[in-house]
This record gives C-alpha cells, sequence and structure tokens, in this order.
C-alpha cells in the first residue's frame, strides 16, 4: 500500500497536506494517483471494502428465491437484480484497489468477520414478499445513504456510486412495482406484504447507522467529505419518502408514534432499537452465522477453480515463451 | 450533481405509477436484462401461425426447447452465490438469465401454436414432471464447477446447432427467437469451452474433476444426438450431432481429456423419460406459485 508518512525535511508534507486540503475545500475530486492522508485512504478503504462486501452478501437473503420466484417474469427479476449486486460488488471491490487493497485480502477479512458487512442482511427472508419489501425498503434506504456519496470527495467511490444507484432505483422501482401487484391479489397475499412490511420496517431505519450523537466516526467523515449527511438526516429523508408510498400501497408502518409534523414539515417517529443493531453488527443477529457461513464455503470450495485457472495461465504463459523461443 | 433528481424520481413511486408505462422512467429499458422490464416483451409480435406450420408440432418443439432452457436456467440458478469467484457469479447468472428468457418465448410460442392460449407461467409452474419434455442431461444434479462447465459446454454446443438451423425455418417466430438464441449461445458455448480448458490443463485436480465430469456426461449424450423435436422444422439431428461432435472433440484436444467409451443411457427425455432428479427440481421451481394458485405476480 503507498504510503504517504514518510517526513521529508523541506516541509514537502505540509504543502502536499495543503493541496489535499484545498482540493476537499473546492470540492473536487481526488483521484488515485493524488496524495491523500493516510487517515483518509484507511477511512475510504473500509467504507468501500465494506459497501462491497454487503452487496456479496447481500445477494444471499433474495438469491435463495430466484429458484422459487411464483412467475417467470419474477424469476427473471430477481435473477437480474443479484446479478446487479454480484457487479456493484466487482466494481466497488476495484474503487478500493484503486487505494492499495487488495480484493484478496479484502474477502478473507470478510470471511474472517474481520470487516463487517451491513447488519440488515442479517434478516431471514421468509417469504416471498420479503422480495418486495427488500426491494423497496433496503434499496430505498441504499439509495438515501448513497445518492450524497456520488459527490464523495474519492473520484473512483463517486463514479462507482452513480452507476450503483441508477441499479438500485430500479430495484427499488421493481420491488414497489411487485408489492402492488400483491396488494391487488388474494387476501393471502396482502397479509404476507403487510407481515413483511412489520418485520423489515425496524432493521431499514437502523441502516443509516447509530444515532448522531453516538456515531463516532462520522464527523471526520463529513469534514473529508467522503459523507454528506448526518445519519439522522439521511434516517428522516427515508422515512418522509417512505411513509407516502405506504399509504398508496395500502400497508401500515408499525410505528404508533409515526406522525405528520406541520411544524417541521416532516415526521416524527419512534426510535429504533439500537441495542439491536449493536448486536447484530457484533455478530448474534437472526442470520450472522448463516451469511458468512455460506460466502465462506463458496469461497473455499472454489479455490480450486482459482488455482487451476492461475496455473494455467502460468502454463500458457511459458508455452507463449517456449514458441516464441523456438521461432527465435 | 444535486441530491434532488433521484429523491424525486423516487418519490415518483408513490403517485401512482408503480406500475406499467409510468415505471418506464429515466434510464430506459435497453440495459435492463430481457424480460426484467415492465412492459411485455412480446407486445406486438405477430402471433397467427403461417400457412403450412403443423400447430401442434410447433407447440410440441417449442415447449421441449423450452424446458430444456427452463431446466437449464434452475440449475444455474442454484450456483448463485456460490461460484467460484466473483467474475462467475456474474456470467453463470447471465446465461441462466438468457435460457430463462429464451424459455419465455418459447412457451408463449407453444401457447399460441397448440391452440389453448397458455401463458408461459402455466407451462413452467403447472406442469408435472412427466410432462416436461427436457433432456435428462438438462436436470442431473449441480455437481462441482467442472460438471457445471462441461454439461454447459455440451448443451450450447448442441443448442447453438440446432439455433442456427432453425433460424431459418418456416415460422417466424421461432425463427427469431432463434436468431436472438444464436448470439447467446456462441457466447455460452465459448465461456465453457475457455473454462473446460482452463480446468482440464490447469492443475492435477482440476484435471482429475473435469475428466470425471466429461466421462460423467458422456453416456447422456447419445440421447441428444438422436433428438428429432425439431425435425420438422429444418433440423438435421444428424448435422447437429455432427457440429456438436466436433466442437467437443476440439475443447476435448486443447483440455487434455479423452472420450471414454459409454453407453448410452436408455431412454429419452423429449420422449418422457425422466431420471428421479426432475420432480424434485420442479417441486422447488414450482413450491410458491402453486400454494397460491390464485395469486398475481
Amino acid at each position: 500500500m503507498p504510503s504517504s508518512t514518510s517526513s521529508s525535511p523541506d516541509g514537502a508534507d505540509e504543502r502536499l497536506q495543503e493541496q489535499f486540503d484545498r482540493t476537499i475545500a473546492r470540492d473536487q475530486r481526488v483521484e488515485p494517483r493524488d496524495w491523500m492522508p493516510d487517515g483518509y485512504r484507511k477511512t475510504l478503504i473500509r467504507q468501500i471494502a465494506q459497501h462491497a462486501h454487503s452487496e456479496i452478501i447481500g445477494m444471499q437473503p433474495e438469491g435463495d428465491w430466484i429458484t422459487r420466484a411464483p412467475s417467470l417474469r419474477r424469476k427473471a427479476i430477481l435473477f437480474a437484480k443479484v446479478q446487479d449486486e454480484a457487479g456493484h460488488g466487482l466494481y466497488l471491490y476495484s474503487a478500493a484497489e484503486t487505494l492499495g487493497a487488495d480484493r484478496e485480502d479484502l474477502v478473507e477479512r470478510l470471511i474472517s468477520g474481520r470487516q463487517k458487512y451491513s447488519s440488515i442482511f442479517n434478516y431471514p427472508t421468509p417469504t416471498f414478499a420479503d422480495v418486495g419489501v427488500i426491494g423497496w425498503f433496503v434499496d430505498g434506504a441504499a439509495i438515501c445513504n448513497q445518492v450524497p456519496l456520488c459527490r464523495s470527495s474519492y473520484g473512483p467511490y463517486a463514479r462507482a456510486m452513480v452507476r450503483v444507484c441508477k441499479e438500485e432505483s430500479f430495484h427499488q422501482r421493481q420491488g414497489y412495482e411487485l408489492l402492488m401487484t400483491m396488494m391487488r391479489g388474494t387476501e393471502e397475499q396482502r397479509a404476507m406484504v403487510q407481515d413483511a412490511v412489520d418485520r423489515w420496517w425496524w432493521p431499514s431505519l437502523m441502516m443509516f447507522g447509530p444515532p448522531d450523537d453516538d456515531s463516532p466516526n462520522s464527523a471526520r467523515s463529513m469534514a473529508w467529505r467522503i459523507k454528506r449527511h448526518s445519519n439522522d438526516e439521511l434516517r428522516q429523508r427515508f422515512v418522509d419518502m417512505t411513509v407516502p408510498q405506504a399509504g398508496k400501497l395500502g400497508v401500515t408502518l408499525p410505528d404508533p408514534e409515526l406522525r405528520w409534523n406541520e411544524e417541521r414539515g416532516r415526521h416524527d417517529f419512534g426510535t429504533p432499537d439500537f441495542t439491536e443493531l449493536m448486536r447484530v453488527i457484533k455478530g448474534d443477529g437472526p442470520c450472522n452465522a448463516e451469511r458468512i457461513g455460506r460466502r465462506r464455503a463458496a469461497h473455499e470450495e472454489g479455490a480450486w477453480v482459482r488455482e487451476a485457472a492461475a496455473a494455467h495461465a502460468a502454463k500458457q504463459a511459458r508455452r507463449e515463451e517456449q514458441e516464441k523461443e523456438h521461432a527465435a | 450533481m444535486s441530491d434532488d433528481h433521484v429523491y424525486l424520481s423516487l418519490a415518483g413511486i408513490g403517485d401512482g405509477s408503480g406500475h406499467g408505462s409510468g415505471t418506464e422512467g429515466v434510464d430506459g429499458d435497453a440495459r435492463w436484462a430481457f424480460g426484467t422490464g415492465f412492459t411485455d416483451p412480446l407486445h406486438g409480435v405477430a402471433t397467427t401461425l403461417s400457412e403450412g406450420v403443423d400447430g401442434r408440432a410447433l407447440a410440441a418443439c417449442c415447449t421441449a426447447l423450452g424446458d430444456d432452457a427452463l431446466v437449464s436456467a434452475q440449475r444455474l440458478a442454484q450456483w448463485c452465490t456460490r461460484a467460484p469467484e466473483l467474475e462467475e457469479e456474474v456470467a453463470l447468472a447471465n446465461i441462466g438469465l438468457d435460457l430463462l428468457g429464451q424459455a419465455r418465448l418459447l412457451y408463449s410460442r407453444a401457447g399460441q401454436a397448440d391452440g389453448s392460449g397458455r401463458g408461459e407461467d402455466a407451462y413452467a409452474y403447472f406442469r408435472d414432471a412427466d410432462e416436461f419434455r427436457s433432456v435428462r442431461l438438462a436436470e442431473l444434479p449441480g455437481g462441482d464447477f467442472a460438471f457445471c462447465v462441461g454439461r454447459l459446454l455440451v448443451q450450447s454446443a448442441w443448442r447453438l446447432a440446432q439455433f442456427e438451423q432453425l433460424t431459418g425455418c418456416a415460422d417466424p417466430v421461432l425463427a427469431a427467437v432463434a436468431a436472438k438464441g444464436v448470439k447467446e449461445l456462441a457466447y455460452h458455448r465459448q465461456y465453457a469451452a475457455e473454462w473446460v480448458v482452463r480446468l482440464g490443463d490447469g492443475t492435477e485436480e482440476s484435471h482429475r474433476r473435469m475428466q470425471g465430469a466429461w466421462d460423467e456426461l458422456a453416456p447422456w449424450l447419445g440421447e441428444l444426438y438422436e433428438d428429432g423435436v425439431a425435425e420438422s422444422f429444418g433440423v438435421s439431428p444428424r448435422s447437429v450431432a455432427e457440429a456438436t461432435r466436433a466442437v467437443l472433440a476440439q475443447v476435448a484436444v486443447a483440455a487434455g481429456l479423452t472420450d471414454s467409451p459409454a453407453a448410452p443411457v436408455p431412454g429419452s427425455g423429449r420422449a418422457g423419460d425422466r431420471t428421479e432428479h426432475l420432480e424434485p427440481l420442479l417441486a422447488e421451481l414450482q413450491v410458491v406459485a402453486r400454494a397460491h394458485p390464485e395469486g398475481t405476480w
């Protein structure tokens, strides 16, 4: 990993730091070859890697429904969505690699539990309505979190997020459209939708992280313009965006404190159970072990395939080398 | 860039346009996988049968080819989140999606050709295993990655040879489906062939596994080579078999694989013979649809 800590007597570091600060202050992009403080680099690698891990682990809760989707159109939509998530993971890992990280190493960190992913993916998906609600809530919350990242100070991350956000918004519309269709179906289907809404609402609000006064890393990330809005601000946006959609859909959001506040021009809402969030982040959610276990199994069972690909590539290179020598 | 336009377009979900054309939206449909958008992909396609085309034969052909595609897509979907590398995750899903798209078009055509007017889901979800006409190779369990790419090579080489001949067939819809499929299958075949060569050539273990898969596939090839389901639409089983054999032989040489003599498994999926593996595959595929027969999705 390139280092920026080597001190020099002539004050070169200070000049670089000043240049970096100016770039941030002018809202310009930091690019891979630019000097950046170690803390900035580390924070970004951690954030981008966690984001990539979330995309990859996030394939599992919905992916399990591809083989059981109840119509061929829904099967295609879901298959394509889960494929998109694998693609998002790929280009986020690539963005992390522009900072000097190594994908293989990041995957190791994920499957050994040293790096986290979004806690939302540790909840189970017992019915097909969960596919729709994940699209509506989870992709919706992800978009609220990620749209501001399209203006993140780090260029490759910001550019990756533009594409991710476009695809996520398509997924969100597809999820909502599935729920709309189910609500027009049988009584049983409507009950499935409401049940899924009840289970996913609070965990979705937790996706924005702890409250602002309990979010130690936020201030620095905001100063570096890696992050643009506070957790609570984004949570509020999500609630304000979702409440009218719930009304149109005909479902009830499971929060007795939820109401329009005329004075603020925003919704008041209850406080998520942040002790649950901490528990799930620490590994004690309903599906943590299962999710990591599946990812680890796939990685370990695929080791012989990756080794074979590397061995074949090396053999090919040798053969080409020999051919050249032969010809010479 | 402002955040607002994205929030606005998301809020657009709530204004009653959550379905239908209102959600076509800013991105356009072209970049999304076939048939995953909000409109009917077959909208506006002429569906009347041409004179001289036997509707029952056309339905049988489309159903059989659709079944091959659906069962294969289901096996590929079972790889999802289990692939050896992220790039393979994306590629296998891509191939599965192509086959699913082919199945949907073929089922829709079958429903028009046999006069029943059944839609794609009637074929996929409300027929039992004994009504499926896919080749048995498609329903064999997933196996390891060597078996996955070996089977994919066999199937895509064989299907590509069929589809190439179908592009000139008397039914314009089937010909169009085949023309679209040819491009997809050429990529599937290329992807699979590259992996068979990598695994055959790679390490001792990968060679052992690839040769094992090759041997496992051999007894199921005879059924493919004798398939005459598309014969009345200009597909010659003999030339399809020749083309498929040639591809397999070429890849085997590059991969260092040997063909061991294998007696074909008696019977044929086209005639309704099944292995014990199709029923559980369909049970999983159909479970939600059959639990809610009145449901709308």
